[in-house]
């Protein structure tokens, strides 16, 4: 008999898709859903001309444009000649391969990460995969999704399959629940501070425990996209009644009595109870704080209670050289307390956080108040779709009221491929994925947050405790 | 795809850990459309300062790393973005293979489909190849047919590699064209699939 022995979620969706045995112990695995976008693919598009294919299933394959665009102005002209070119490459190939597009001026245009689930597009038990690492983002609904180079995507447009190994498993259990004004970015920065940025590489990672079942979808792909971060090939949740209710009704998910037979399917989507896992790891949700990075990568971060560590703590002389060379590129100093750290800049935006809830979440703590003098505040809504919703609750206005700039829907200045980019040594409250050397601009210096607290920052001026904020709602 | 059977070149080391792809190639230079044409901006800004003129305290630009085809680094080597341009980067500038304790997934991947080998040492073994690049130049053979780097002076260290890519990166394949080839059971996965097996 076939499965006798207890499988993990990631096992199931994986033998489901195995299509056949490849070469030397890898697997030719089906790809369910294959999201596309202008930086990572018009070599993979030029691939398959010069070699006379074919994309294999244009039904299951989406493109968007995010990554290089404008988020100001008439978004239709792109002054940057060098962005138009990709932008233009990506609509003659969309065009040539029977690819559709969800262009600049489509309601549907917004970041692939948060288009695909806001569209339905992004279902349990699928794989996912799209040029580009924050594609775990979709694991958020028991999907196993995971990010490629371009040589992959070729492969995926050619064939909608890519041959892989096996990765191993890690479970991550989140106990008890986080307390008031502790999101799942807190969670997810307390995490990838415990493991390191290489401690789940090789592995999918499945979160699991009181703390994940009690947060929103929005939350649960926060939490997801950044498993990367932690160096994992992809991080998913089981999905349950949250998942199925945020999916219900959207454009392409199952409809009527295929809605019926998915959802009975999707139900019986988890880890069996005797799975067994290569690592597991377990957090105590009640005991994190909101979490602030103060270096170069997403590890090196530190509860806002807490203060910039002292390299000489580093665990060997690797590590110390570099703390060292985080601290000098970041203009810190060690012992420096978190909350004695003022702010320029703060971006609230990215695949990670540009979702309703996070706007939402920022609008409660800004409303009644005004943004610190000399700190450029913006908001980047993650979609077309998040910016017309947001609209209709007037979100907007409390963040225009407030001296806030708020902007069209796009990556901005999670990686500043536009105009959106600090300039060297502005300091900003950012709630994005990556606090690297240059990430928001060469010289720039990036500290990791949740939209709450980056939205706190930019009233104080400086990062603050938002567990202490005074609302004014 | 080129192969890549036994390579003896130049080490150039770069002793820092958790080098992101967004060190080995910052995001101004994805805004191109060819697969080719990134060796010069390779490591951008940590190999040039401000003006532009090549940083002198940056390993790369010492002379004696001229020409070096094999690059030795720090743990967790390529971490971050998915750019397959930071292969790219590394490529044309000439690196033939990456020798570090560890590598991130997306990354080595991409250096697979590229023709690029990434070599995993043990701790103590990277430890002896920094204590040798200190001593002046020296060039490494990596045979990939027997998994072995080595130097004439008595070094030798044996490294793993799934053997999947082991096969691709040793005879050059276009793994497109291999899957291709298993079309018919791709068709049969996907009948299957639609009627709801």
């Amino acid at each position: 008999m076939k499965h006798m022995t207890a499988r993990t979620l990631f096992d199931q969706i994986w033998d489901r898709h195995a299509v056949c045995t490849g070469p030397e112990g890898s697997s030719i695995l089906y790809i369910d859903l294959h999201l596309v976008h202008e930086v990572t693919s018009p070599q993979a598009f030029e691939g398959l001309r010069q070699a006379n294919r074919k994309v294999r299933r244009t039904d299951l394959t989406f493109a968007t444009l995010d990554h290089n665009i404008p988020t100001t102005g008439d978004r239709m002209l792109l002054e940057d000649a060098l962005a138009r070119t990709q932008v233009e490459a990506l609509r003659k190939n969309c065009r040539d391969f029977g690819v559709p597009l969800f262009d600049l001026d489509a309601p549907e245009q917004g970041i692939v990460h948060v288009i695909g689930p806001e569209l339905g597009l992004t279902q349990p038990g699928a794989t996912i995969v799209c040029g580009d690492s924050h594609t775990s983002t979709h694991g958020a609904f028991g999907a196993l999704a995971f990010g490629i180079g371009t040589s992959e995507v070729e492969h995926v447009l050619a064939t909608q399959c890519l041959v892989q190994k096996k990765p191993k498993s890690m479970l991550v259990r989140f106990t008890g629940l986080t307390g008031a004004g502790v999101t799942a970015k807190d969670l997810i920065l307390a995490l990838i501070a415990q493991i390191g940025i290489d401690g789940a590489t090789g592995h999918v990672i499945e979160y699991a425990g009181e703390a994940i079942r009690a947060l929103s979808m929005e939350a649960r792909m926060t939490v997801c996209n950044m498993s990367i971060e932690g160096g994992a090939r992809a991080g998913m949740i089981a999905p349950d009644q949250t998942t199925f209710d945020y999916l219900k009704g959207r454009r392409f998910a199952p409809q009527g009595e295929a809605w019926e037979n998915a959802q009975r399917q999707w139900s019986t989507l988890k880890s069996d109870a005797a799975a067994k896992f290569d690592s597991t790891v377990e957090i105590n949700a009640a005991q994190i704080a909101p979490f602030v990075t103060w270096g170069t990568n997403p590890g090196m971060a530190a509860p806002v209670t807490g203060e910039v560590p002292d390299p000489d703590q580093g665990a060997n002389a690797s590590e110390r050289n570099g703390m060292a060379r985080a601290l000098e590129y970041m203009g810190l100093s060690a012992h420096t307390r978190i909350e004695d750290i003022s702010v320029d800049r703060v971006f609230i935006g990215s695949c990670t956080n540009a979702r309703l809830e996070d706007i939402r979440s920022a609008a409660r703590v800004v409303k009644g108040y005004r943004i610190s003098k000399g700190v450029q505040g913006m908001i980047v809504p993650g979609s077309q779709q998040v910016k017309r919703e947001a609209e209709k609750e007037g979100l907007h206005r409390i963040f225009t009221d407030a001296g806030f700039e708020w902007r069209e829907s796009g990556c901005s200045m999670c990686l500043g491929m536009n105009a959106d980019r600090l300039k060297p040594g502005e300091r900003c409250a950012s709630t994005s994925n990556r606090n690297f050397e240059g990430r928001q601009g060469a010289g720039g210096r990036t500290h990791l947050v949740s939209p709450a607290m980056a939205a706190a920052a930019a009233v104080a001026g400086r990062f603050v405790d938002v567990r202490k904020w005074h609302y004014k709602d | 795809m080129q192969s890549f059977t036994v390579h003896t070149g130049i080490v150039a080391s770069l002793p820092r850990e958790n080098v992101d792809t967004d060190q080995i190639i910052p995001k101004q230079f994805l805004k191109r459309i060819e697969r080719t044409g990134y060796g010069n901006v390779l490591f951008f800004d940590w190999r040039y300062d401000k003006e532009g003129k090549p940083d002198a305290t940056f390993p790369l630009n010492e002379p004696q790393y001229c020409g070096a085809t094999i690059l030795l680094a720090g743990k967790n080597f390529g971490c971050g973005s998915s750019r397959e341009h930071a292969v790219w980067a590394l490529r044309d500038y000439g690196f033939r293979a990456i020798i570090a304790p560890s590598f991130a997934d997306i990354f080595a991947n991409n250096c697979v489909k590229n023709g690029v080998l990434t070599v995993a040492l043990r701790p103590p073994e990277i430890a002896q190849l920094l204590a040798r690049d200190a001593a002046g130049l020296y060039r490494l053979k990596i045979d990939l047919e027997r998994r072995q780097v080595s130097w004439n002076g008595g070094f030798q260290a044996h490294f793993d590699i799934d053997p999947f890519s082991r096969s691709l990166l040793l005879e050059g394949l276009d793994e497109i064209g291999t899957t291709l080839k298993r079309e018919a059971e791709i068709e049969k996965y996907e009948q299957r699939r639609q009627a709801g097996l």
